[in-house]
């Protein structure tokens, strides 16, 4: 069919009959994001101060035993943390930890669906908001590379799920101190990011559909509601608020981070009480 | 006795949170031409509380612009015949309320992404052509000795409820006017658009369905060239969440023939193609 947009040139560069604040929301998120970016990559950069469990945080972090979720798993030797501390051979100052972690989460979350929709409309203007013209008229979308490798999506999708076992953990151990069992504000903090991370997990996608979505009938085989139909429906009801979730973790996660980093370093105090 | 005094609209105590309708003197700028040319002309329209956009529109013909061309049917949101861009947002005229628009003029311009016949009804028959190239339901055979004992291939409705949303689509088109891969790049020859993705769903997903387009779906849907961005749900006036239930879905079974090694590993295991 020959173009028939070529007919009502709506003019600049974002042409558009739209006379709302439409690019009010790709600015939001386009700042939400670099915030994140350049926050997360320096956080992860920097190899100190991600852990309160450390000698060199002793004095500041007060028995607490809070570890950043940039940096959990801990795998170098050192980190005192957690059943997989040491299992790479290289001491904590030698190459920051996170560096082992992070491709796993920043992977996960660069391909999800609705991360793509929000940085190909904040980033690329691919549009830049509905019924909105685009800058540039080159487009292949999902079909050649880079773009086509977010279809490896559901192979971050076990390591995520991982780490929501790992932040959980850390969770559960942010409630041990050195004189026992108590509960800090760092507790609730860190308990509140697993909590979230896994919110955000079992509503991907990619699980919706390997959970069950794959399969055209969910009764034919039984008769019955399948194992596949329940786990299809839970991951269906987080789904449904995807975005939210999205958001909500990635926010928690930085600021979780930073307060692990500010008590570590002696910034501010935790406060907790040991039972 | 003093006859009792008249009281308006506006001295009424407010009874809830609706809105005041909105009336009175409207300015309209509407689309004017055709596929070779057209410009924006202004009308004033003396407007009613609950009036439509659609409404408006008959105004304009009964009292200014008889040969004004609009399509339109059941007035319901049902047919799917008056969809224009109103303020720039993909809509059915009949269902957009003037009191629901920012104050000053409305622009009705037809949709954007198909060729103006006349003023605001548009040639979607490029729709249809779609339509014709999709595999249709192809129904499964009777396959286990408990099918063939009864005669019969049963299922639940909660097995029908996924692809029975799909069916809600009234073919306004409206989907297909929002998606910037055809609104913007005009990729008509390479990606047959939201509407027909779900289209491809709705069989594809079909428990009775024995058919596997998913080459198809890759291959002539194009359905790498959707990001994904969702401006098709946004506008979607039967309200299915094409991108969530349906894009996305086909794009997971897209994945799992022809990028995923370890599930295509898997079918083979399995004997599945």
């Amino acid at each position: 069919m020959a173009a028939p947009t070529e007919q009502r040139d709506e003019g600049g560069i974002f042409g558009t009959q739209r006379e709302d604040l439409w690019w009010v929301p790709p600015t939001i998120i386009a700042i939400g994001f670099t915030a994140f970016i350049v926050y997360s990559t320096w956080a992860a950069w920097v190899g100190e101060h991600f852990f309160t469990g450390l000698p060199e945080a002793a004095a500041a972090a007060q028995g607490t035993n809070y570890l950043s979720p940039f940096y959990s798993p801990c795998l170098l030797q050192g980190c005192e943390h957690g059943f997989l501390a040491g299992v790479i051979p290289l001491e904590i100052g030698t190459i920051s930890p996170a560096f082992f972690i992070l491709w796993a989460p920043l992977g996960f979350r660069a391909t999800c669906y609705y991360y793509r929709k929000a940085y190909y409309r904040s980033y690329f203007a691919d549009p830049p908001a509905c019924a909105v013209d685009e800058p540039r008229d080159d487009y292949q979308g999902e079909t050649s590379f880079p773009f086509i490798l977010q279809n490896i999506h559901r192979y971050f999708l076990p390591f995520s799920l991982a780490l929501v076992g790992f932040l959980t953990y850390d969770a559960i151990l942010a409630f041990k101190f050195s004189g026992g069992w108590g509960i800090g504000v760092g507790s609730i903090v860190l308990s509140l990011n697993a909590i979230l991370l896994a919110t955000y997990t079992f509503g991907c996608h990619s699980l919706r559909h390997l959970v069950g979505g794959g399969k055209d009938c969910f009764t034919c085989d039984e008769g019955d509601e399948t194992v596949a139909k329940k786990s299809w429906d839970f991951v269906t009801f987080w789904n449904e608020n995807h975005m939210l979730w999205a958001w909500l973790s990635l926010f928690w996660v930085a600021f979780a981070d930073l307060y692990v980093r500010l008590v570590s370093m002696g910034v501010i105090q935790d406060l907790h009480i040991v039972f | 006795m003093a006859a009792p005094a008249e009281t308006t609209q506006a001295d009424q105590p407010s009874s809830g949170p609706e809105e005041p309708p909105r009336g009175g003197q409207a300015t309209f700028e509407v689309w004017r031409g055709d596929e070779d040319d057209g410009e924006f002309e202004t009308f004033e329209v003396e407007t009613q509380p609950g009036m439509v956009v659609l409404d408006a529109m008959h105004e304009i013909q009964a009292d200014q612009a008889p040969d004004l061309a609009v399509r339109w049917n059941c007035k319901a949101g049902k047919c799917g015949s008056c969809s224009a861009e109103v303020n720039g947002h993909p809509k059915l005229m009949c269902m957009t309320r003037l009191e629901d628009l920012e104050e000053g003029p409305i622009h009705v311009a037809p949709m954007k992404t198909f060729p103006v016949e006349k003023d605001l009804v548009c040639d979607v028959s490029w729709n249809y052509e779609q339509n014709e190239e999709i595999e249709p339901f192809d129904g499964r055979e009777l396959e286990t000795p408990a099918e063939k004992e009864k005669g019969e291939f049963r299922m639940q409705q909660e097995d029908l409820d996924r692809v029975q949303e799909f069916r809600k689509c009234i073919e306004c088109y409206l989907c297909q006017d929002v998606c910037h891969v055809l609104r913007n790049h005009d990729k008509y020859d390479a990606f047959q658009g939201p509407r027909f993705m779900i289209r491809y769903a709705g069989v594809e997903m079909h428990p009775a369905d024995d058919g596997d387009r998913v080459e198809e779906i890759w291959d002539e849907g194009g359905i790498g060239y959707c990001n994904i961005t969702k401006c098709c749900t946004d506008v979607c006036p039967a309200d299915i969440e094409i991108t969530d239930n349906g894009i996305i879905p086909m794009k997971e079974r897209v994945a799992s023939e022809k990028f995923d090694p370890l599930a295509m590993l898997w079918q083979k295991v399995r004997g599945e193609d």
